[in-house]
């Protein structure tokens, strides 16, 4: 299939040097050895190349030839990536286990795309009809919930020469020829494209609209936008992984696509076990259904851990470039830029800090950039958010790959060490996090209801803020010598933290709430420390507050009170003002 | 110079170029393959193993396990095997003690086996893993009530010099079990420059359970080269594979100490002159250690498992050092020894809260352990957190300054340390009495103060 293109020098790991080579280009994909090993060419020198192997060479000698494709490292893109769970380098792991068992052995191969599966094919574009980039030919319908829309490929145009009927079709049928200036184009329901590449676009648009969590901490005090960027920085055990599967289960994306990078074998299998059962609340299907999966586990070789990422966000392009707004989880890029380091350190090349290459920056701007808003090249709204786990040495913010992520993120959500040995979850600390996303994104609250959700939100913020001031003083002093009115404001907070910020993954109902139901919680906080202060300031004690009946209910409503019923939450509401209103008016009435 | 002359067999060769440490550097040999097995002949017959690392035209970087000395450079042979280091594998080797490299050291016969395995493993498609939900109790009221091991897990321990981290191994060794079952199980237990009394203190403790012939020994002990120690584990782990997913077993896997493992690493690759990371260790010491710790858990078509517990000594008490942080990282939680706890003479002394199992969700509730479980170690958790909190209020302004509310927590923080954390070393506990203690305890706080567990749940197990 391919051709000898020059042999094996040297072998070093991963990391393998071939001489005598003619015809190669940069970024090449080639096949290294009797085991046909996949790697790609990172340098050029002369006749002498440099190879990035993706699999194991142990046994790999020198002499050893190199086999090179013409063609850039790419996925297949095309009906079938949902639901699939590929390695770093799109090798499809269901099929490679129907092959090889339990152990994923080296040299493996199998089709990213199943090839004998049909699709229903139905065309949307006629015999004649002029055709640009991007625009949709048809559509398949891939899981219940995606239909796939079959798109012109980026750099091609041209006139329909022929298209098929609706029915069913393998991916590579042909199912449309174009004509353009001077030859046909067949085209198949699958494409290719080199994932180190982005996808174009017509226009980057700016975004308003939030990316819906369901986790409180996040969507009511540091919101991410559809297309936005986020980072998720934390020590081991802090709740990185938990945060982004939360979001891959119970976002509103359209499409995931939640790549483990360097991570742990069992955390993906937790996910393949889940989501096939777990069901979309928005959609009522399972979660499976608009999930791709990128597993590149820690013990998996460490180039594909590499290339794991640049796969998975090609993907997400592909759907956000059929009109989807895709949410691209990547666990963890932290070990993504470790692979690079080792990868540059065999490579001989100068390190830059702790030994990451000076390059480094660079590729992660490059990375975040892929996010977006944006006009698709057919005239449609489609975005990626990126949020990527960041695992900084020994919890330690200040190294290489947190520093120079924060330069290309807008949202930060910082994981709190103290936090997380409290089990206080999400341990998204909130005096360290951020969101740049505000007032992007406050209009469209506003649109969902009549609460005023920016104003409750930076009423509790500013509470957040002085408390951790008064803390300074109760550190010092004892909380005793506070007047009631500041320990009104440790009480709120305590309240805010245990029973809004805290939410469990685990529980039933605690584990996502819908917009509506935060900004009720959220509001009958507030409500609570106003009326709280009110009724203090007419001369009742703290003690008398924080013993109203309705404050039982309140701590326990998280869990109480089901997304559906946010009656409840209305009536929690009125008791909590009947209660403290009869409470300020005992005093009004000495007064 | 070639000593077979047969062109297609030519593997062997006399003369070495050049000894840097425990690496030799051979040329004008065959083109090897990466990772290959060398046996090198010194120069008084003695045979060593070690494998290529480098691999050029005609010449090998090769690390040799049993170090370098007394090799000279002409009278050194060595004979490339032309297939990585692989371990014969066999249920006889159950009760044996081996060395680091797999070569047994209890005078008894070398195995035989027609199964070789590379001891450096594959690695496990996750799409054929089965995820860990199988609740082993230990009778550690610390671990089995808040920090659960289950079945298929990698829980480390980590701990300082001088804590009693054998103590604690050792127990778990004794009493883990699980709950209503009857099943084959076996002990593997590498020892990576430890000490000669740390593995008479496993085996007596073995022996002692009657486990023996149920265990087997990988041990490369202080004196032995610390070259060893890198492939020690990786034998170690490739017996435990064959052993659950092959002859259906449930292993236990001890690995200590770990930090001794990583400093052989360090060794190593400070001598290639690589470009270290943090500390002197190699960038790529977090791979390296998930070759390793990923060598656990459970897979389909068997009905073994393997669970992990690695032991390794933090430098200084600092968990934030690279051998602990990148650990931490790759297990599935930690348990955690504190030094101020077993100076006040609580044993086990198992640090509150930074100790974690990650697994612990899957593994406890009704049906496996008891319905309260989640909520009440959540409580637990948090009222010691609490309680950490106080403290550190009360080393300022007094506790005389303290609030009544205050003083109650104090109170609890002693219960919890002196009858909950606290027991004997034979002390085997079964889930509910550590349940019950726990709840026990708690109930020193008032009702109002427990927002983490159910009002069903308050009126069942409050004040019982
Ligand atoms: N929202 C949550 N609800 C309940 N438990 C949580 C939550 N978030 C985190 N946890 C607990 O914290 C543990 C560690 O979380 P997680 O595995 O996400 O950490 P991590 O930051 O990804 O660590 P690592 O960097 O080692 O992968 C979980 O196993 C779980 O017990
Ligand atoms: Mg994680």
């Amino acid at each position: 299939m391919y051709d000898v293109i020059g042999h094996v020098s040297r072998v070093l790991g991963p990391v393998v040097h071939a001489s005598g080579v003619k015809r190669a280009k940069m970024l090449e994909l080639v096949e290294v050895g009797e085991d046909r090993l996949i790697g790609e060419i990172v340098r050029l020198d002369g006749d002498a190349v440099t190879i990035q192997v993706y699999e194991d060479t142990t046994g790999l000698a020198p002499g050893s030839a190199v086999y090179g494709s013409g063609m850039p490292l790419s996925v297949e893109l095309g009906p079938g990536l949902i639901g699939s769970i590929y390695d770093g380098v799109q090798r499809p792991l269901e099929a490679i286990k129907a092959q090889a068992g339990v152990f994923i052995p080296r040299g493996m191969r199998a089709a990213p795309l199943n090839r004998e599966r049909k699709w229903l094919f139905t065309p949307s574009v006629q015999k004649g009809d002029k055709v640009q980039p991007g625009q949709v030919l048809g559509t398949v319908q891939e899981t219940e919930r995606i239909l796939h829309k079959v798109l012109v490929p980026p750099m091609v145009s041209g006139k329909i020469k022929s298209i098929q009927s609706e029915s069913e079709y393998t991916i590579q049928d042909t199912i449309c020829i174009l004509e353009s200036e001077n030859d046909e184009i067949p085209l198949t329901l699958l494409q290719r494209w080199p994932v180190r590449r982005p996808r174009p676009i017509q226009e980057r648009l700016a975004s308003n609209i939030p990316l819906i969590t369901g986790q409180r901490v996040i969507d009511t005090l540091f919101p991410v936008a559809k297309g936005g960027t986020v980072a998720v920085p934390g020590g081991f055990g802090t709740g990185k992984t938990m945060v982004q599967h939360q979001i891959a289960k119970w976002s509103d994306a359209d499409v995931v696509v939640y790549i483990g990078c360097g991570e742990r074998g069992n955390e993906m299998t937790n996910v393949l076990n889940e989501f096939p059962k777990l069901v979309d609340p928005r959609t009522g299907r399972p979660l499976m259904e608009r999930t791709v999966m990128i597993a590149n586990t820690s013990n998996m070789p460490v180039a594909a851990r590499e290339a794991s990422i640049y796969t998975g966000i090609t993907i997400a392009e592909y759907y956000r470039d059929q009109g989807y707004h895709v949410a691209i989880m990547a666990d963890s890029t932290s070990r993504w830029a470790e692979a690079l380091r080792e990868l540059s350190g065999r490579m001989e090349e100068m390190p830059a800090e702790e030994g990451f290459p000076a390059y480094l920056p660079t590729l992660l701007a490059e990375f975040y950039e892929r996010a977006g808003m944006v006009n698709t090249l057919n005239g449609e709204q489609g975005s990626i958010t990126i949020i990527g786990a960041v695992s900084p040495p020994g919890g330690d913010f200040s190294e290489p790959v947190t520093q120079h992520t924060k330069r290309f993120i807008r949202a930060f959500w910082a994981l709190d060490r103290d936090l997380a040995n409290a089990r206080h979850y999400p341990a998204i600390s909130w005096l360290d996090s951020y969101s740049e996303y505000i007032d992007d994104v406050s209009g469209w609250w506003q649109e969902q209801g009549d609460h005023n959700w920016a104003e409750l939100r930076s009423v509790m913020m500013d509470l957040l803020q002085k408390e951790e001031r008064l803390q300074q003083v109760v550190k010092l002093v004892g909380a005793d010598v506070l007047p009631d009115t500041q320990r009104l404001i440790l009480e709120v907070c305590t309240m805010f933290k245990n029973t809004f910020l805290q939410q469990s993954a685990f529980d039933k109902i605690d584990t996502y709430s819908t917009v509506e139901k935060q900004v009720k919680m959220l509001k009958i906080i507030v409500t609570f420390y106003q009326m709280g202060l009110a009724a203090i300031q007419q001369g009742a004690t703290l003690i008398k507050v924080r013993r109203l009946k309705v404050v039982h209910d309140i701590i326990r409503m998280k869990f109480s009170i089901a997304n559906d019923e946010s009656d409840k939450l209305d009536a929690l509401q009125d008791r909590l003002e009947r209660e403290m209103k009869r409470l300020g008016d005992i005093y009004a009435s000495f007064a | 110079m070639p000593v077979s002359h047969d062109a297609l067999t030519v593997r062997e060769y006399q003369g070495i170029q050049q000894v840097v440490g425990p690496l030799i550097f051979v040329d004008k040999i065959h083109n090897v393959g990466y990772n290959e097995l060398v046996e090198i002949r010194c120069p008084d017959g003695e045979e060593r193993l070690g494998v290529v690392l480098e691999s050029k035209e005609g010449a090998a970087v090769i690390q040799v396990f049993e170090g370098t000395t007394n090799l000279s450079l002409s009278e050194t042979s060595v004979r490339f095997r032309g297939e990585p280091l692989k371990l014969p594998v066999t249920r006889d080797m159950l009760g044996r003690v081996f060395d680091g490299l797999g070569r047994p050291t209890d005078g008894g016969p070398n195995p035989i086996s027609d199964k070789r395995r590379d001891v450096n493993g594959q690695p496990v498609n996750p799409t054929a893993r089965l995820y860990p939900t199988k609740f082993i109790q230990t009778g550690i009221s610390a671990i089995d009530g808040m920090n659960t091991l289950v079945r298929g897990q990698k829980l480390p321990v980590f701990s300082g010099s001088g804590l009693p981290h054998n103590k604690v191994a050792a127990q778990i060794v004794r009493q883990a079990k699980i709950v209503d079952e009857d099943v084959s199980f076996a002990i593997v237990f590498a020892a990576m420059g430890v000490k000669h009394d740390v593995a008479r203190y496993f085996v007596r403790n073995f022996e002692e359970t009657g486990v023996l012939e149920n265990v087997v020994m990988f041990l490369s002990l202080a004196d032995a080269p610390s070259v060893e120690r890198l492939i020690t584990p990786r034998t170690a782990l490739t017996m435990a594979e064959y052993l659950a997913f092959e002859e259906n077993m449930h292993v236990l896997v001890i690995l200590t100490d770990m930090t001794n493992y990583c400093e052989a690493l360090r060794e190593i690759s400070t001598i290639r002159g690589e470009i270290p990371s943090r500390k002197g260790y190699p960038g790529y010491l977090y791979s390296d250690l998930a070759s390793l710790y990923e060598r656990a858990g459970m897979v389909e078509g068997s009905t073994g498992s393997i669970t992990q517990v690695p032991i390794l000594t933090m430098p200084n008490d600092d968990i934030s050092h690279p051998v602990p942080d990148l650990t931490g990282y790759i297990t599935e939680g930690q348990i955690v020894l504190e030094r101020e706890l077993s100076q006040r003479g609580v044993y086990p002394p198992i640090a509150g809260l930074p100790s974690l199992s990650r697994l612990m969700k899957d593994g406890i509730g009704p049906g496996m352990t008891r319905e309260d479980h989640a909520h009440i170690a959540s409580q637990l958790f948090a009222a010691y957190a609490k309680v950490k909190d106080v403290r550190a209020l009360a080393s300022v302004i007094g506790e005389e300054e303290l609030t009544p509310l205050d003083h109650t927590y104090l109170k609890f923080g002693e219960a919890f340390e002196k009858d909950f954390l606290s027991q004997n070393e034979t002390e085997d506990r079964s889930i509910e009495q550590t349940l019950d203690l726990g709840w026990k305890v708690i109930s020193l706080l008032p009702k109002e103060e427990l927002a983490r567990v159910t009002d069903e749940e308050i009126g069942k197990f409050y004040g019982q």
